[in-house]
């Protein structure tokens, strides 16, 4: 590929993938069976540039390659403040890579499509919540592949042979104890957001084990709690003792070797995470946005039916954000019907991150995602509140901030 | 009263991506993503909760401990590159995959690679804000320090 025997793309891809896996310390390279694309993202001129310098080499994909958020809700973006000249540099940027033969499926979710990659499997994957989740909760297996690379491994269907792609670089480094944590706590969906947080400032680009869990999380919550582990720190595997699949143990988590450092987590701890979650003071309210990483089907499910027979306020704006598919999905199964008459919005295929949809006058947002409340501040200029979704539901429909801490006394 | 102290520190990095750099060092322990946390048109450090919020570090030689967070810091570097706002040159503790391959497509594309080396903890805890640094191809770093008493813009 290096000599050009593939073309012009297979081998820019292949020079950047070589250089690259030096970088890494790799001794060789090694095939793939998948991969996800988050260069899909339009940051600017440059990303745009390099997709369409690969487009125009004629480069595609050799392995199944699904796409990561783009730049453009290609429905709905004109009825938001978005620039046209953005618009068409993000649009351009999604026709480059679909041209590459990779499958359109603008989600940071690709774990929950059709495309789920299987235990064990070889991949390259973007996307921080996306990595964390597929090599933690599926055991497939992917480095944390930057955007730029991740579709060099997918034009030449080759990785350098390095890191969590090997049995041995997957062990456990530092163990984290849950010491007294209420079962009521583990069971809400807003301790995994918060305890994600907290582990991934701890751990930073460690391998955290989680010990002392005493419920069996659904798959959204692990979704939640890998998407905000990966936003405080840099991690891209934990490890969840009965939870995970390569934790049945301790000793099988560690790979039989000792933690580097045990921490142990207080419900004093988990209330200043759930506090740093917050950058907002006072009660102004003027948008609630859910879904990062994208709303599943089951989420949807779970939304539906607290927003019947209420109503957003004018002051405030409602939106989700997922997929076009995962639309469909829940469209067909009814829960996108009570969304509109509660008077919520749809985002599809991208996020309030990746797009500049928000008009200038909302300053004050409110989620129970920790990603969406962790970037928010620094990507958008806002101020951002954390609650349940049932907080951001009642501060959605009475115009100001409202939380139920009861809970978390 | 002048109490300073003028001291120059060679230390011998790791390149990651070589070359040759020089400038004033910015110099954090809190690792940092440059998706939400780097405005990519004027170098200026965005993420307000890192300790660096709002210093520029165009020109600058970056000096954290890796990038955390986002696969999207490659992308966000590389628009760096291309408008002229990119940190002269970066400094980590470790192999940081993210900053070395912005670097190498940025040299594919615009013959521009940001130089990327590491040093030892131990070293990196050396590095002050403030303090000059150059970085020769082979991977030495000189560090001119003047400092007055404990630098409280170091974490």
């Amino acid at each position: 590929m290096l000599a050009g025997d593939r073309g012009p793309a297979a081998q820019m891809a292949m020079s950047i993938l070589v250089r690259m896996a030096r970088v890494y310390g790799a001794a060789e390279l090694m095939d793939i069976s998948g991969a996800h694309i988050d260069s899909t993202i339009y940051i600017g001129e440059a990303g745009l540039e390099y997709a369409e310098r690969l487009a125009s080499l004629g480069a595609k994909v050799a392995v199944p390659t699904t796409l990561n958020v783009s730049g453009l809700d290609e429905q709905h973006w004109q009825e938001w403040p978005v620039p046209r000249d953005w618009a068409g540099k993000a649009h351009r940027q999604m026709i480059a890579y679909q041209s590459m033969g990779a499958i359109p499926t603008w989600t940071c979710a690709p774990y929950q499509t059709e495309w789920r990659p299987a235990f064990g499997q070889q991949i390259a994957w973007g996307e921080s919540n996306a990595i964390v989740f597929a090599n933690s909760v599926l055991g497939a297996r992917t480095e944390r592949y930057p955007d730029l690379l991740d579709i060099c491994c997918a034009i030449t269907g080759r990785v350098p042979a390095v890191g969590l792609h090997l049995t041995e670089n997957r062990a456990g480094q530092v163990l984290f104890r849950l010491i007294d944590v209420p079962q009521a706590i583990q069971a809400d969906d807003t301790f995994y957001p918060v305890f994600g947080h907290l582990v991934g400032r701890i751990a930073q680009d460690r391998i955290p084990v989680i010990d002392g869990l005493t419920v069996a999380p659904a798959e959204d919550q692990l979704k939640s709690f890998g998407a905000a582990t990966a936003s405080s720190g840099a991690v891209a595997l934990f490890h969840m003792i009965g939870v995970t699949p390569e934790a049945p143990t301790i000793q099988a988590a560690f790979q039989g070797r000792p933690p580097g450092q045990i921490v142990n987590v207080t419900m004093d701890d988990l209330r200043q995470a759930r506090r740093e979650l917050s950058t907002s003071e006072g009660q102004q309210l003027d948008m609630v946005v859910l879904g990062s990483p994208h709303f599943s089907l089951a989420e949807f499910g779970q939304l539906a039916p607290l927003l019947e027979g209420r109503g957003v306020h004018a002051g405030v704006q409602f939106l989700v954000t997922t997929s076009r598919g995962m639309a469909q999905l829940a469209k067909a199964a009814g829960h996108l019907d009570p969304l509109q008459r509660f008077g919520g919005r749809l985002t599809v295929d991208t996020c309030i991150l990746a797009t500049p949809m928000l008009p200038p006058n909302i300053k004050v947002l409110m989620t129970n995602s920790a990603k969406y409340a962790y970037y928010s501040p620094g990507l958008l200029g806002t101020t951002v509140a954390f609650g349940s979704l049932q907080d951001c539901i009642d501060s959605a429909v009475t115009g100001y901030i409202v939380r139920d801490d009861s809970l978390w006394r | 009263m002048r109490n300073n102290q003028e001291a120059t520190i060679q230390l011998t990095a790791t390149p990651i991506i070589p070359g040759a750099a020089a400038g004033r060092a910015l110099v954090s322990n809190e690792p940092l993503s440059f998706w939400g946390g780097y405005d990519y048109r004027t170098g200026e450090i965005t993420d307000r909760r890192h300790p660096l919020s709002g210093q520029i570090a165009a020109g600058c030689v970056l000096c954290v401990p890796f990038s955390r967070g986002s696969s999207t810091t490659t992308a966000v570097l590389l628009e760096a590159v291309r408008t002229g706002a990119a940190p002269a040159a970066i400094i980590t503790t470790g192999v940081d995959s993210f900053f070395a391959l912005a670097s190498v497509v940025a040299d594919v594309m615009y013959g521009k690679p940001v130089l990327v080396v590491a040093l030892s903890p131990a070293d990196f805890a050396r590095l002050r804000s403030g303090d000059w640094i150059e970085i020769d191809e082979a991977g030495q770093v000189t560090v001119e320090t003047e400092r007055e008493g404990n630098d409280p813009s170091h974490r």
